[in-house]
């Protein structure tokens, strides 16, 4: 079965285009495609995960939909692909459906498993905001599957594999792209594996340093509630829970936080959740795998210093 | 201007989500259906402000049954002038997305609009297949949204940041948080919107290419273990020991 999994390089091969080849290697024989000028070892290290054949087209360095779904298009056809891959972030967002609407395929949009065991393709996709779970089954022959970051663990499977340049005809963009204001360093909150995240309990945005220590002992990204966002403390990209961003990390930490039920939303596909807060009766206990009845600005520093003591006992 | 928006109804954010028929079906018992928010919040209330102060007009679209004539008379009430509604079960994306792009092609509109997603289905579909079947470029996840002459400038998420990105009519647009304000309709709104035309279209044959075979709730937490505040060394002994997770 030809598989084709669209990814994006940068200077280093993000955790999010290791699931999406270790995914496509589950279901057939991969082929990457890619553009950008990304250097051979970050390219040839997809080999490691089961890359095949990798595709690069050299002459692109933006992202404009209609050139991708066009590139995507061409490279699915040349290799007669029955899967084509992408990965639920933002530019699998714009070209996913995009893809599976040009070739009238199924899409499933943020696949959070691998197939079922059953006659037709279904995979298991969050609904309701994380509130539920829809197996979507797909009926046409070739199917367009864009994951969810964090869903599945990156497999080493290493293959032989062969680089070449990809070369058509993909037309002009029309979107022309004037700026980029750069989120700053760290890593992004859909694909961070550890989460600190603090709400109103903090009282006011002068005392997010204790979450930030935290978060920094932990190798942690920082996220908050809507309320911190909405006044302004905290930067509206760190938003989780329905409205903002939904995130399935290991961890997630939540400190002064209650849990209402848009937050939990968004945060109930992570793996292990701690709750820190004074009231015992907060609603986020209940979604909680470890609780801590206490003052964010006691437990928060113990919490660090408890961190970094095993961290340093680790070395 | 000549703006169409694409209004989905959904369950209020604080509804509890249950399901009926062995999973195959919502339960419907108690829930209340509001206008999707990122397609009322943002899309509707941006479009608005952008004919208040340029001219022109603003319709709505919908893919659903008479159920949803409450949620689209909200957005007629909140000001949109006119809306569509496609006779059909939204049965999957690319059904609603076919019969979205078959009106709009007969209707000439300078941006189609939609929420960034729905809070029921979260699909994140629509916007980018619309503009596929229009043969238009599609601005995705769109915080700001400024218009001059025929041209659009759009700030946008991306991987590694907010993009600035700038565009001609006619194109596709999905709204994220921070294109506008909510609007709470008032009386008169109210009022005049029961007047609004709202066309009811039948739909055209498309087969749908994916359906949900069932819907089934996350499994529950099996219980919180508590720690005392002065025992964060024990948490994180737990963390690595027991989850596994550091």
């Amino acid at each position: 079965m030809s598989v084709l999994v669209f990814v994006e390089l940068k200077n280093k091969l993000s955790k999010a285009a290791k699931e999406a080849i270790t995914y496509g290697k589950k279901l057939g024989s991969v082929t990457v495609i890619t553009y950008g000028d990304a250097p051979d070892n970050v390219l040839s290290e997809m080999g490691e995960y089961g890359a095949e054949k990798i595709w690069v087209y050299r002459n692109l360095n933006e992202a404009n939909d209609q050139v991708l779904c066009s590139l995507i298009v061409k490279s699915a056809k040349k290799t007669d692909a029955e899967f084509i891959i992408l990965s639920q972030d933002q530019t699998g967002k714009a070209v996913g459906p995009r893809v599976a609407a040009k070739i009238e395929a199924g899409h499933v949009s943020g696949a959070i498993s691998l197939p079922e065991n059953s006659d037709e393709f279904t995979v298991k996709t969050n609904v309701y905001s994380g509130k539920a779970i829809a197996y979507v089954t797909v009926h046409s022959k070739i199917k367009v599957i864009s994951i969810l970051p964090n869903s599945i663990q990156p497999v080493e499977n290493k293959v032989d594999t062969s680089i070449s340049n990809f070369e058509e005809d993909l037309g002009l963009g029309r979107i022309k792209i004037k700026d980029l204001k750069p989120l700053g360093e760290g890593i992004p909150l859909p694909e961070a594996e550890l989460v600190v995240s603090a709400g109103r309990g903090l009282k006011g945005p002068e005392n997010w340093g204790i979450v930030e220590d935290l978060a920094k002992s932990l190798g942690a990204t920082t996220a908050c509630s809507r309320p911190v966002a909405d006044i302004g403390w905290r930067p509206h990209h760190e938003h989780v829970g329905q409205t903002g961003v939904a995130i399935r990390p290991n961890l997630y930490i939540a400190a002064g936080i209650s849990g209402a039920i848009q937050h939990i939303a968004g945060v109930n596909g992570s793996k292990v959740i701690v709750v820190i807060n004074t009231d015992p009766e907060a609603p986020f206990f209940k979604a909680a795998d470890y609780g801590v009845v206490g003052d964010a600005f006691e437990v928060l520093p113990k919490l660090t210093t408890a961190i970094n003591n095993f961290k340093s006992s680790q070395v | 201007m000549k703006i169409l928006v694409c209004i989905s109804k959904v369950p209020d954010t604080t509804s509890k989500i249950n399901f009926v028929d062995n999973g195959k079906k919502f339960d419907e018992n108690g829930v209340q259906y509001v206008v999707n928010p990122y397609d009322e919040w943002y899309a509707l209330v941006r479009a608005l402000e952008l004919v208040e102060t340029q001219g022109g007009s603003v319709s709505t679209i919908t893919v659903g049954t008479s159920a949803d004539d409450p949620t689209i008379r909200k957005a007629l009430a909140i000001g949109a002038n006119d809306a569509v509604r496609i006779d059909a079960e939204p049965v999957d994306s690319f059904f609603v997305s076919k019969q979205i792009a078959n009106y709009a092609l007969k209707e000439n509109f300078d941006i189609v609009m939609t929420g960034k997603e729905t809070i029921n289905y979260n699909g994140a579909q629509i916007g980018a297949m619309v503009s596929e079947l229009l043969d238009m470029p599609f601005v995705s996840l769109a915080s700001k949204l400024d218009v001059v002459g025929n041209v659009a400038t759009l700030e946008r998420d991306v991987q590694a940041g907010i993009e600035v990105v700038e565009v001609e009519f006619p194109f596709v647009v999905s709204a994220s948080k921070g294109m506008a304000e909510q609007r709470i309709p008032n009386m008169r709104g109210i009022m005049a919107a029961r007047t609004k035309p709202l066309n009811i279209i039948p739909a055209d044959d498309q087969k749908p290419l994916t359906s949900v075979l069932k819907f089934e709730l996350p499994s529950p937490k099996t219980g919180c273990k508590y720690l005392d505040p002065e025992s964060m060394d024990e948490l994180v002994e737990l963390l690595h020991n027991e989850s596994k997770v550091i």
